[in-house]
């Protein structure tokens, strides 16, 4: 560890930092606008210039830029000398030339790097008395909003969108004076990371442009540690809410899972909170068929005479919390209670379950995947099925540029000289799949094959790895990649709802194992708690869990059926839909939103969302984690675990009423399964208190608490209180870094962006002071989970295909997709074939295929792929139209005649303002 | 210059076989196709006068690059012509040691006989006045390009025996 001198005072720093990182990691405030922690140093900005000095007899020095400039051994710096400050200050007046004097009017106001560091720095009067530069800006799509006037030119919007997320459609143009960011004309940005960019750019160039139509400051904003609950990877989220609406998501560092970063569906995709399809109230169906808004305590004791000493059975959602699947479960009983999964789901997840609790591959975290150096990928889209992961495996392919900077000499943070070096050379990633994934534009091979030689490629290759010999280059090839690397990665998941590629990934990663090598093995699942739900009904004994479509065979024995946060029309057939609903029982549900369930229901409770609840989710990773909730619900809403427990209650349930909290609901839980057992340690529990206090949603400046509401009431309500969680709903206490669980927001003195992170973190760049949130639940037992497999091969018939689910980052998500700007981006519902199909049917794209799959009929939308395995068709999974289609069932074509082309339109989440078309060059 | 009449100066979006072989023999010699963008770019200026949004697009996706790269690159560089210029451009140079010589006259000059400030091109279409920092002739300074060629040494006489035509009609008003 060399030992540096900063302003006379010696420092102990970690070998390869560069001098900003020491002096972060020192606590000392050192301004800087283009480094980035996640992606290194260019020196573009000259702002974190300090003095270096040759020796202790130097006292002249000369200016070096912290973030370009190595710690050796004795380096002697200042970062007060005059002749730095000076530098610093005026390297922002420079920046402020050009700058719009808009903080008022701008969305990044109060949470501004900019107006951090000009104050930092000391700046305060212009100088300046000429015009500004002054740009057009673009439209960029209904998620970011463009303001380029505010622009410094850090170049770190581009070095984010097209060298991390590897967007292309997004870039610097003209030089000097003019120096513009965006795109060639306006339009939608294409990648599913472009959100980041609000939090990305320094200043108000990109904001959130939902946000923006209900702006509150981040001051004003009250916020909650919070889990996404778009897909499984259990991103960290900081929602923040004002006047009873949530207002906006943004990133929570995790320093194993999301770092700095989250996917458009994480950030933009919570629309639906605030929908006018929410229930307000609980509702019993009325024999006309409509329903009358209830009380709570009305509906409880109605439901409680359906279920008290009757027949009842309880469907469980992947997207609810482990506790209020778990109390539905022994409300109901382990024999009456079904995950609520598909039939065909049910299968794989159960094939995942076994796999992660017994293989001799290690399921890493998207931090331990970064650090891959071979990957193969297995029948998963993942930038549309694990978004965030995707993220992560494009920086895992720059392992090779690493590996040859290192080479050279080069420290990792040297990031254009890196990239120069590399060029396009990347360690090797190959992608098997069915069809187009979005990450194909950085795989080293990608081969299109359908479901069944899907699993049948892993078997191959787990063969060659054993020493066997295989005829196909691609296996070989596979097989050569993961024996040459030092960490090799295989990602496959539940996506084609195909146990065979389960499996054969499982081989894979098995095989190599036993080759000696330390393989690591992740499997992306579809929602928010798939694992959770699957580890809650996996059962030790051989008897295979109750499904869908067996509770459906015999719902005619039912008295009452309890539904939990689960539309049936997304999972069960429309036959034992029928038999569910017609067969009988009497059926309560809650939710969210409106759906097809709630509307077919006797009894309707309105459930409270992830924002106004709190419970447990269970990553593909196996981490539980906890959300909180960010306000109060609102209405007669309850979060599910509340009704769980108040229909127990009413009951008069032996053990479930004698449950009072939400910790009391975790510690039996917890105790209900030896895998469960460390869920009482995933976030501190109700009574833990920092300093003496709860830890505060408010900021310390949240303004007009008892002013907000005047408009309805000029009595001042009392603030809630928040007897279930370590948090309150309140400014006084103090937010700061003693558990990594319960950050609400980051902020700190001088720091109101977030930037501020770094100083909750233990280093740049590492884990949170408070350690690391969530608990990795599943230990394997390391016994191996190698299955054999023979897939069914299905027979073809001229002119049939195999249905292949395509997945969407926009709109093949439930929830997600009733957010307005989610559903613009998802766009209709398609039917994706190859070119030469394409050319076969006659049609293009755009044009309309009829799809008939036994007796369904379905028009789609053609979209034509660029490869695409033969005999293979998708179709957008997840999409309210395409619910009538089963992923691997045999299909038809045929051109639909009556298909009229859409005329281009937009669904009015935007109304593009000002000049049409356009490029932005100067 | 209205969107018409930009419309009517590029030839069409398609590379035509001439400009694409030209750029396939720039191909051969860089690594990566991208390489060759300053290149191409400078073909199909050569042939259009100028790089529309269409040209730029069809050279992008000959060279397997996103618009906004090669947007990156042409917008970059201000020779690369990303609006209609006149059939021949000024290169002006108004860099320290033609300003030591005088360049400011020189300027007033050629905006008084051809009726055109920088950026801007006559009506006729028949010259652009563009500055630029320095063409590498300091000795002989002042000093502009017309097209392909050096004027150099230049005074107000000179500015009259280049543009002779104009020079009647500014002659005429001033």
């Amino acid at each position: 560890m060399p030992t540096i001198y900063i302003d006379g005072q010696a420092l102990e720093v970690a070998q390869g930092e560069n001098i900003l990182e020491a002096c972060l990691n020192a606590g000392m405030d050192l301004p800087y606008f283009c480094w980035h922690p996640a992606m290194g140093s260019i020196g573009s900005c000259r702002q974190c210039a300090l003095v270096q000095y040759q020796n202790e007899e130097d006292t002249r020095g000369r200016i070096v830029m912290g973030c370009m400039t190595p710690v050796t051994e004795g380096a002697r710096f200042s970062l007060n000398a005059e002749n730095a400050t000076e530098f610093r200050s005026a390297v922002v007046e420079s920046l402020m030339l050009n700058h719009p004097h808009d903080c008022p009017v701008c969305g990044e106001g109060g949470e501004c790097h900019l107006q951090d560091m000009t104050v930092m720095v000391g700046h305060r009067d212009r100088r300046y008395t000429g015009k500004k530069n002054t740009h057009r800006n673009q439209y960029l799509g209904p998620l970011i909003h463009h303001e380029m006037n505010r622009c410094i030119t850090c170049y770190r919007c581009e070095r984010y969108y097209r060298d991390y997320a590897g967007g292309k459609d997004l870039g610097a143009q003209a030089s000097h004076d003019h120096v513009y960011f965006g795109r060639h004309e306006d339009g939608v940005l294409q990648s599913e990371f472009s959100g980041n960019l609000v939090e990305v750019c320094p200043t108000g160039v990109f904001t959130d442009k939902p946000f923006l139509k209900h702006y509150s400051r981040k001051w004003d904003l009250q916020s909650a540690p919070s889990i996404c609950s778009g897909c499984a990877v259990g991103c960290n989220i900081a929602p923040g809410e004002r006047y009873g609406k949530l207002k906006r998501v943004h990133n929570r560092y995790n320093h194993e899972v999301n770092g700095y970063f989250l996917c458009d569906r994480g950030r933009f995709g919570s629309g639906y909170i605030n929908s006018d399809a929410r229930l307000d109230y609980a509702g019993i169906k009325k024999t006309d068929g409509r329903f009358m808004a209830v009380h709570q305590q009305q509906a409880i004791d109605t439901a409680a005479s359906w279920i008290k000493n009757k027949k009842v059975a309880g469907i469980g959602s992947p997207r609810a919390s482990l506790e209020a699947n778990y109390l539905l479960r022994e409300l109901v009983g382990r024999d009456n209670f079904v995950a609520g999964f598909s039939d065909s789901e049910a299968e794989i997840m159960g094939t995942i379950v076994r796999s992660l609790k017994n293989t001799t591959a290690s399921n890493p975290s998207i931090k331990q995947m970064e650090a891959a150096d071979a990957i193969l990928i297995l029948g998963e889209d993942v930038t549309n099925t694990a978004p965030r992961v995707a993220l992560g495996l494009r920086q895992s392919v720059r392992n090779k540029a690493l590996e040859l900077g290192e080479q050279m000499g080069l420290p990792p943070w040297q990031d254009a000289a890196i990239r120069n070096l590399a060029q396009d050379q990347r360690s090797p990633m190959m992608i098997i799949s069915a069809m187009d994934t979005r990450l194909d534009d950085v795989a080293s091979r990608c081969v299109s094959l359908a479901a069944d030689d899907i699993a049948s490629f892993g078997y191959a290759v787990a063969e060659v790895l054993a020493g066997g010999k295989s005829g196909d280059v691609a296996v070989n090839e596979a097989a050569e990649i993961l024996l040459g690397a030092k960490k090799p990665l295989i990602v496959s998941g539940s996506s084609m709802l195909h146990s065979g590629i389960v499996n054969g990934a499982v081989a894979v990663a098995e095989a190599l194992e036993s080759q000696g090598k330390q393989a690591m093995l992740s499997l992306c699942v579809a929602e928010s708690n798939s694992l959770g739900l699957a580890l809650l009904v996996d059962s030790p004994l051989k008897t295979k869990p109750l499904t869908l479509s067996k509770l459906a065979k015999k719902s005619g024995k039912l008295d009452t059926l309890i539904v939990l946060e689960n539309d049936l029309e997304r999972r069960a057939s429309n036959t034992d839909i029928e038999l569910l609903v017609r067969g009988g029982p009497k059926i309560v549900s809650m939710d969210i939103l409106e759906n097809s369930t709630l509307n077919n229901s006797d009894l309707v409770l309105p459930a409270a969302s992830y924002a106004e609840s709190q419970g447990t989710l269970v990553s593909s990773e196996g981490r539980a984690q906890r959300y909180f909730p960010v306000y109060q619900p609102a209405a007669e809403r309850l979060p599910s675990w509340q009704w769980m427990l108040q229909l127990a209650d009413a009951c008069e349930h032996k053990t479930l009423s004698e449950l009072e909290h939400f910790d009391q609901v975790v510690a039996a839980c917890a105790a209900s399964q030896p895998l469960f057992a460390t869920l009482v340690d995933v976030a501190p529990m109700r009574d833990y208190r920092s300093q003496g206090q709860k830890i505060p949603r408010q900021t310390h400046r949240y303004s007009g608490r008892t002013a907000m509401n005047a408009g309805v009431s000029v009595h001042e309500p009392q603030q809630p209180e928040d007897t279930e969680s370590p948090l309150s709903f309140s400014m006084e206490g103090l937010n700061r870094d003693e558990a990594a669980s319960l950050i609400p927001f980051v902020w700190s003195p001088g720091w109101n962006s977030n930037q501020s992170l770094q100083k909750f973190q233990a280093e740049v760049d590492g884990p949170l002071k408070g350690g690391t949130a969530g608990v990795r639940i599943i230990q394997s037992t390391g016994a191996g989970a190698l299955q054999s497999s023979e897939p069914a091969e299905q027979k073809l018939k001229p002119h049939q295909w195999h249905l292949v689910p395509v997945h969407q980052v926009h709109g093949s998500e439930e929830m997600s997709a009733n957010t307005d700007e989610i559903a613009e981006l998802a766009g209709r519902a398609f039917i994706a074939i190859g070119e030469k199909v394409a050319e076969k049917l006659g049609v293009t794209e755009g044009d309309g295929l009829v799809v008939t799959q036994g007796k369904t009929d379905i028009s789609l939308r053609v979209k034509i792929l660029s490869r695409v395995a033969k005999n293979c068709v998708g179709f957008s999974a997840g999409y309210s139209e395409t619910l009538g289609l089963t992923a691997g069932s045999l299909v038809s074509l045929v051109k639909d005649q009556q298909w009229v082309r859409p005329t281009s339109q937009m669904i009015a989440t935007d109304k593009r303002t000002g000049t049409q078309g356009g490029s932005a060059h100067v | 210059m209205n969107d018409a009449q930009m419309i009517q100066t590029d030839v069409g979006s398609a590379l035509s076989p001439e400009e694409l072989s030209e750029i396939d023999a720039e191909l051969a010699h860089v690594p990566y196709k991208s390489g060759a963008a300053i290149d191409a770019l400078k073909i199909v200026q050569a042939k259009r006068g100028w790089i529309s949004d269409q040209s730029l697009q069809a050279i992008a996706k000959y060279l397997d690059m996103s618009a906004e790269e090669l947007e990156g690159i042409a917008t970059f560089y201000n020779l690369i012509y990303r609006r209609p210029v006149g059939k021949k451009v000024i290169l002006f140079c108004d860099s320290v040691s033609c300003w030591i010589c005088g360049c400011d006259g020189i300027k007033q000059k050629i905006t008084d006989v051809l009726g055109v400030d920088y950026g801007e091109t006559t009506e006729d279409d028949a010259y652009t006045l563009i500055p630029v920092p320095c063409l590498g002739a300091c000795d002989r300074a002042p000093v502009m390009m017309v097209g392909d060629d050096l004027h150099t040494h230049l005074d107000e006489a000179k500015i009259d025996a280049l543009f002779p035509d104009k020079n009647k009609k500014a002659g005429g008003s001033s």
